[in-house]
């Protein structure tokens, strides 16, 4: 007996694909500096963003960009009327998400999924929608450079060099508003990733530690729907970056799948590599947060993308599976979005 | 001539960590424990001395006499005290580096704020 | 579609795949850095012996005790550059060239102490400060402890 909505072995399709509504992108300096700063909704001059500490931050970031999608879909934001608050971040015991879901004041389910956060939450929430449990639920994700680097690796004061594989946590949070009705681009359908673990240790090379996820989601979702890479206008990646995209684009080729020019990676677009130095690229939530939301999501509402298919790539690791000699497993969700 | 000799040696001693960190997976923290603990071996062998006669700073500076320093110390006591010597001898040199490092480390972090 | 081929073990479907990133993954400026470090480790230890000249001439103490002095002077640049900012974007360049030098260890303690004083001045400062800088310290120790005890039992029994 299979659930009536379910295709294949890790995809949902959605009945009555929920829309989302609205949708905000913040960013710090670096990512204001990038190719993609001017679509950010609103940037900050620096790290500290006229708070005590990095994380109260980070913490701010995300609940302008909450601010601003209630905003945009007509919702009150001291009485919103959202069913569920679906957040996550990079932090221990995800403080960013549980204290802005404090000031929210909304019904909170907490999710931790690394970088892969974004379409973590996008899942749940569509399946909330889809189900008949909820009418809207606000999605939101962050990172912050500072506070990534303090809690995972050194201190932001330390000299240590950087190897020319590692990324650049991004300092953004994204927010979106995902209803059962109404105009704008909707969800048709969930892919949910399985852990994998392809013998990658380093910490800092986390773009091949999920290069082998994101491929095998990606995988899982063209056999389940029946569809292929050119059924998508853009299959996008949350933060492989440019070595782990390099990776993904091998991995996918052994098996069959030819991801060329509609593939690209939001570690790639949110940073200019040439001027920025950023080796890899960009990582973090917050990465594929305001990537998507500042400048993917547009681009559908332009017109220029039809159909998408997003795919944010998170390395669940900690500094104590790293220290006792643990592999770094990886997990990517996916969703399809179209117009 | 001395000054030439500390860079010659001071750049090598470098020039050696530089070239493990690029090679291999180890990190910054494992590379300069080794040295310190390779500072101390030479030093119990009595070579760290000649190194420092002959290349001053250029081997006192680098983490590396830090080892040699701890060895000394706890020898020399040990020389004169027996075995409790190298207990109480090892901080006698290296006290000052430690001590300053405690002290700066702290009025940096009442002093300054962490920028990026 | 092709899909992954059937018999490969898992254990040898990962040594494939880290094979494969090993081969593919972008090396760093291994020449470059290395001059780098030369120069600049060089260049601070010369520092150091122009800094003992010094204190030796202003003090008027031996060459040997300028020594310690020219080690907290380093301690003291090497904190200071932390706490300004500086230190970090230099040793992104110098790499070895500052961390091998005793500027690393100051800059060990005090980047931990200045990054955790938001966690206050007891578990943040105190509690963190030796985060990075302990194991130089637990390292050295303990090797003279070892070579201390096996020096001293050797002239037990031999002198």
């Amino acid at each position: 007996m299979v659930a009536k909505n379910r295709l294949g072995l890790q995809t949902v399709r959605l009945e009555h694909p929920p829309t989302i509504k609205a949708h905000a992108a913040v960013a710090g300096p670096m990512e204001a500096q990038g190719p993609l700063g001017h679509e950010f909704d609103h940037t900050y001059a620096d790290l500290m963003m006229g708070q005590q500490s990095f994380e109260k931050a980070e913490r701010l970031m995300l609940k302008d960009a909450c601010h601003l999608a209630l905003e945009r879909a007509g919702l009150s934001a001291t009485t919103p009327e959202i069913d569920y608050f679906v957040a996550g971040d990079l932090l221990n015991q995800i403080i960013s998400s549980t204290f802005s879901a404090l000031s929210l004041s909304i019904p909170f389910f907490g999710l931790y999924g690394a970088c892969s956060t974004l379409c973590e939450s996008l899942s749940v929430a569509s399946v909330l929608i889809d189900g008949g449990y909820a009418d809207r639920v606000l999605c939101a994700t962050c990172s912050h450079n500072a506070t990534a680097e303090r809690q995972y690796r050194y201190p932001n004061e330390y000299g240590g060099q950087r190897k020319p594989y590692a990324q650049w946590t991004v300092t953004g949070a994204g927010a979106l508003v995902v209803a059962a009705e109404g105009p704008g681009p909707r969800i048709t359908h969930v892919t949910t990733g399985k852990v994998i673990d392809m013998g990658i240790k380093d910490p800092f090379d986390q773009g091949a530690a999920m290069a082998p996820a994101a491929v095998d989601t990606i995988y899982a979702h063209l056999s389940d729907t029946g569809r292929c890479v050119d059924d998508y206008d853009l299959i996008v990646t949350g933060d492989l970056a440019r070595f782990g995209r390099e990776m993904a684009v091998k991995l996918a080729a052994e098996r069959g799948l030819s991801l060329g020019e509609t593939y690209k990676d939001c570690g790639v677009l949110v940073y200019d590599n040439t001027k920025q130095d950023v080796h890899s690229g960009g990582s973090g939530c917050g990465c594929s947060a305001i990537v998507t939301c500042g400048h993917l999501l547009k681009e559908m509402e332009r017109g220029k993308i039809r159909r998408m298919l997003l795919v944010a790539t998170g390395a669940l690791l900690s500094p104590t599976t790293f220290q006792q000699g643990e592999n770094i497993p990886a997990i990517a969700h996916a969703v399809a979005i179209e117009v | 001539m001395m000054y030439f000799k500390a860079f010659l040696v001071g750049g090598l001693i470098c020039l050696l960590a530089q070239v493990i960190l690029d090679n291999s997976k180890y990190s910054p923290g494992h590379v300069l424990s080794g040295f310190t603990v390779a500072g101390g071996i030479l030093g119990g062998l009595g070579f760290y001395d000649r190194l420092i006669a002959w290349a001053g700073a250029g081997a006192t500076v680098p983490i590396s006499s830090f080892g040699n320093a701890l060895v000394k110390g706890a020898l020399q006591e040990a020389g004169d005290r027996g075995l409790v010597g190298v207990l109480t001898g090892m901080f006698h040199t290296t006290s000052a580096g430690i001590t300053a490092a405690i002290v700066f480390a702290f009025f940096t972090a009442v002093v300054f704020n962490p920028k990026s | 579609m092709v899909k992954v081929k059937q018999g490969t073990t898992e254990e040898s479907a990962q040594a494939a795949y880290t094979e494969l990133v090993k081969k593919a993954e972008p090396k760093p400026p291994r020449l470059r850095n290395a001059l780098y470090a030369f120069f600049t480790g060089g260049a601070v230890c010369l520092t150091g012996e122009l800094i003992t000249d010094f204190w030796e001439a202003v003090l008027g103490v031996s060459h040997k005790r300028a020594g310690d002095h020219t080690v907290v002077t380093l301690i003291f640049i090497g904190a200071l550059l932390t706490g300004l900012g500086v230190f970090d974007k230099l040793a992104r360049r110098a790499g070895a060239g500052l961390a091998v030098p005793v500027t690393g260890f100051a800059n060990a303690m005090a980047s931990s102490a200045l990054e955790f004083k938001r966690e206050g001045l007891v578990f943040g400062v105190g509690g963190r400060m030796f985060q990075l800088a302990g194991a130089v310290i637990v390292f050295g120790v303990t090797t003279a402890f070892v070579v201390g005890v096996l020096a001293s039992l050797a002239q037990y029994f031999t002198g």
